[in-house]
């Protein structure tokens, strides 16, 4: 974990971890597992909340829990840029990590995989190797996505890749 | 189009003579020319070859199967035709998955399935198979549209899905289960998986499926800077499965802090590809038809021209409890096994006559070396030179927490309402 900032590292031990090495073909023991899930879920957005560091919503898109929907945001320069997220959790799931995806950027950064899939592979995947099976989708969230939006949303509206919501409406009056 | 050109033809002759007035004569003329032309355009078009029944020796221009036939003739296979009875499947039609497929193709495989979700683009130009007027297509679509062209005998099946969702995987194991091909064979539907794909993920998929189903599969993969690549031989329970140890990668022999990684975009080859989808397919050829030697791991740094191979044991402490069962399995079998393998070396070894030497001075016999089966975990972690972990092995945690029975009174549903408030709130 070196190389990482203290407040994300704090938050990090403040998410409950997993217990279950279980997936979604794993009938049962995939159902404790999503309960599991739920309740470091809750936790985490929970504390974001209080901390005043909200920035995402995600629930399941089917009962069995396989497919997640939502949304994340990130502020830049005091605007909010908000897009959708998406992800399955693979078959093989705990032992590779679910492949986020934010499909309206596609094509935009070349540090994403074809489908939206933000790069995991250098700041992420051994981190989930090596915590297999205690982090779940709400460390994926905390330690995956939130790092990639912080050092990609920049660049990308810098470059002019992606603009504000209002920024087509009006142009003088907002900031 | 033959027949649609002669009745076109017939057309234009009947409305000739029906037609009274002469001034359109000469544009009746001009069209009918026109036909003509393509009738002669359509002639020369390229025709697709039909198929072959039998395979056959005979050394003829036409005989698509001469040169692999002459494998028998030269004392490399011992029945070559037997190639048309194995169904392989390719999965990830990349790089790799489209030359080994094309290899098999025309080698006149018996049944190819092919794999992947991807489109061809025109970044894909790079490396071999595909062609710019294909861009856009699947990758499954495109590879079958030249295959069928290339051997009309092979079987071809496509699947456009993505192996590692819940309905992908499904789908998957079902087709690797059809027997309906050769409905007398033993085991799943196929005789082996060939792993072409590009991620860790994908890898883990097609472990899966294949630990479950004990498929002997092989995993090959090229390095992001294209210079160095690999292939595996994996037996369920024999070998080390692809989750038993951290997946290996070739050192690339330079410092890897000095690579630079900006963005996703991988490097390829067309050659470190093409090398890489040949040894695939030579060891495949190798294992389906009996001959030389079959390569449990053989490595590959274009850098160095360097070839490293190794052997590994299934760890018995593996994370796949499919892959621990298929473990028991072999350990079940050995006796049989050893008394195969004895019986074997009985017959090919002729009688012994006597002993070698009539006086033993000093009292030297041979020992027999026969494999402890004591599990060494350490097995996996000692890698040969030039071969490095991509990823760490998972950390220690404890197993008493989880072995003690979990007083559980969530209900899922209840917890999903409590994560939509919060979401709402």
């Amino acid at each position: 974990m070196e190389g990482w900032d203290p407040n994300t590292k704090s938050t990090l031990t403040q998410i409950p971890l997993l217990t279950r090495k279980a997936g979604p073909r794993d009938g049962a023991a995939w159902t404790q597992r999503l309960k599991e899930e739920y309740k470091s879920l809750i936790a985490y957005t929970q504390m974001n909340k209080s901390n005043d560091n909200d920035w995402f919503r995600i629930s399941a898109a089917n009962p069995q829990g396989t497919r997640w929907t939502g949304k994340c945001w990130y502020v830049y320069n005091l605007l909010k840029y908000e897009f959708d997220l998406q992800f399955d959790i693979p078959v093989t799931y705990p032992s590779t990590a679910p492949e986020l995806e934010l499909p309206q950027l596609d094509g935009k950064t070349q540090k994403m995989y074809r489908g939206g899939k933000i790069c995991l592979t250098v700041h992420f995947k051994p981190l989930w190797a090596k915590n297999c099976p205690r982090f779940g989708i709400a460390h994926a969230l905390c330690l995956g996505l939130a790092p990639w939006l912080a050092a990609e949303v920049p660049i990308l509206v810098d470059s002019g890749m992606i603009k504000h919501k209002d920024d087509t409406a009006t142009t003088s009056t907002e900031s | 189009m033959e027949l649609e050109l002669k009745e076109l033809r017939a057309d234009l002759q009947s409305l000739t003579q029906s037609l009274p007035d002469p001034s359109h004569h000469a544009l009746l003329r001009k069209i009918q020319l026109r036909v003509e032309d393509l009738a002669n355009l359509a002639a020369a078009a390229p025709v697709r070859r039909s198929k072959v029944e039998d395979m056959s020796a005979e050394v003829v221009d036409s005989n698509p199967y001469s040169r692999l036939m002459a494998l028998q003739r030269m004392g490399i296979v011992e029945n070559y035709e037997r190639i048309r009875d194995f169904s392989v499947a390719i999965v990830g039609i990349g790089g790799v998955g489209s030359v080994a497929a094309e290899m098999l193709t025309r080698c006149g495989i018996g049944r190819l399935l092919l794999y992947d979700y991807d489109k061809v683009e025109l970044a894909n130009m790079n490396r071999l198979f595909f062609r710019p007027d294909q861009v856009g297509m699947t990758k499954t679509d495109a590879a079958v549209q030249t295959l069928s062209d290339i051997n009309p005998d092979v079987v071809l099946e496509s699947y456009t899905l993505n192996i590692t969702t819940v309905t992908g995987f499904e789908t998957f194991m079902s087709s690797l289960k059809n027997k309906s091909f050769r409905p007398d064979k033993q085991g799943s539907g196929v005789d082996l998986v060939l792993s072409c794909v590009d991620n860790y993920e994908a890898r883990m998929a097609v472990n899966q499926a294949c630990n479950e189903l004990s498929q002997t599969w092989m995993e090959s993969g090229v390095s992001e800077d294209a210079v160095s690549g690999h292939i595996q031989l994996l037996i369920p329970g024999e070998t080390a499965c692809f989750a038993c140890a951290p997946p290996l990668v070739v050192a690339s022999g330079v410092d890897e802090r000095t690579l630079k990684r900006e963005g996703v975009c991988a490097a390829s080859l067309p050659t470190t590809m093409g090398v890489v989808a040949g040894l695939l397919v030579q060891n495949t050829l190798k294992l389906l038809l009996g001959f030389g030697q079959v390569s449990p791991y053989l490595g590959y740094n274009s850098l160095k021209d360097f070839f490293p191979t190794m052997q590994m044991k299934p760890n018995p402490q593996c994370s796949n409890v499919a892959c621990l069962k298929r473990q028991e399995e072999y350990m079940l079998a050995k006796p049989a096994r050893d008394a195969a393998a004895k019986a074997k070396m009985e017959a090919e070894a002729p009688t012994e006559e006597g002993p070698l030497h009539q006086d033993n001075e000093w009292n030297i016999s041979v020992v027999d070396d026969i494999e402890l089966d004591i599990p060494d975990t350490r097995s996996s972690d000692v890698l040969p030179e030039g071969l490095t972990h991509e990823l760490p092995t998972a950390d220690e945690f404890h197993k008493a927490t989880l072995d003690a029975p979990v007083v559980d009174n969530d209900d899922l549903e209840d917890l999903r309402r409590q994560l939509e408030a919060i979401n709402s709130a």
